[in-house]
């Protein structure tokens, strides 16, 4: 529906939804903290973005020229490589997977007794890779900047005259 | 034949994923429309989140927060940076929009081949100047 849907605000309610539902699958993963990010930011400010940006540049899409045969090779191509590549893969729920026995026990314990709050995704994310979350906060600065940045010069000369008295 | 079926099963998740990455991708390459373009790398980028928190999974586990009744937790790292993931994605999918915007005021469209060809026209009425 998304790919096939030519007028972009169905598009973009549609991909709200999608956020939404998954979402609501991250919580049946056991990632809680992620689901509420993800409904909150990718499909309550995303979809904002999305409707401002189309009412901006307007919301009917050109139906697609060129032969579809490329990019469907890609995609089958790239599926068939990346489905032989889960071969090796653990089991979904598996225990034992490599990803569950190192460091993350020592992130568990550490946590009851080195941090002392009850949410180890808190305690990784502020202490044990601290780093990284100052990382994103430089990402989205930077982000915020350029989009200032590239929206403020590039306005239309009416509406710079119509909103100068506000800046 | 019995192991090949369960191991199907275990594999769901990353199918899912492949599924989701290759539209993402499909919808990238075959549409001219650079808003659609964006919506399918935030498609392609939720196949990612997907295929790590899938594989943060622990059966039997629950939400790793530490509330003195449960012992097995799902992997809490894959959460960590997925957060990070979703809140880095949302910034660069607003810099690509405003990158978006200011196409149509330069240009007056944002559909691939009509930008193309106005980059051609403009290319050749310089070669013509010179």
């Amino acid at each position: 529906m998304i790919i096939r849907i030519q007028n972009l605000f169905p598009v973009v309610m549609l991909s709200g939804a999608f956020s939404l539902l998954s979402a609501a699958l991250f919580v049946s993963m056991d990632a809680v903290d992620v689901a509420f990010t993800e409904a909150a930011v990718g499909a309550g400010i995303a979809t904002v973005l999305y409707l401002s940006a189309i009412s901006l540049t307007g919301a009917i899409e050109k139906p697609p020229s060129g032969s579809r045969a490329i990019p469907l090779l890609v995609m089958t191509g790239l599926a068939a490589m990346l489905l032989y590549g889960t071969a090796d893969m653990p089991a979904y729920g598996d225990a034992n997977a490599p990803a569950h026995i190192h460091l993350m026990p020592e992130y568990i314990t550490g946590t009851r007794t080195q941090i002392g709050i009850p949410n180890i995704v808190s305690s990784i994310l502020a202490s044990y890779r601290g780093f990284d979350t100052l990382g994103e906060t430089g990402v989205i600065f930077t982000a915020g900047a350029g989009v200032l940045l590239l929206l403020r010069r590039g306005r239309p000369r009416r509406e710079l005259a119509n909103q100068g008295g506000n800046e | 034949m019995v192991n090949a079926f369960t191991s199907s099963i275990g594999h769901f998740n990353y199918w899912a994923s492949v599924l989701l990455m290759t539209s993402g991708i499909y919808i990238v390459l075959s549409r001219g429309n650079l808003i659609k373009k964006i919506i399918g790398l935030n498609l392609f980028q939720v196949s990612v989140f997907m295929l790590f928190i899938s594989m943060g999974k622990v059966t039997g586990g629950t939400a790793p927060i530490l509330t003195g009744r449960h012992e097995i937790f799902s992997n809490p790292l894959p959460h960590v940076l997925i957060l990070t993931a979703i809140v880095v994605g949302v910034a660069t999918t607003a810099i690509g929009l405003a990158l978006v915007v200011r196409i149509k005021y330069a240009y007056g469209t944002i559909e691939e081949d009509e930008i193309l060809a106005l980059d051609l026209a403009r290319e050749q009425m310089d070669a013509r100047a010179q």
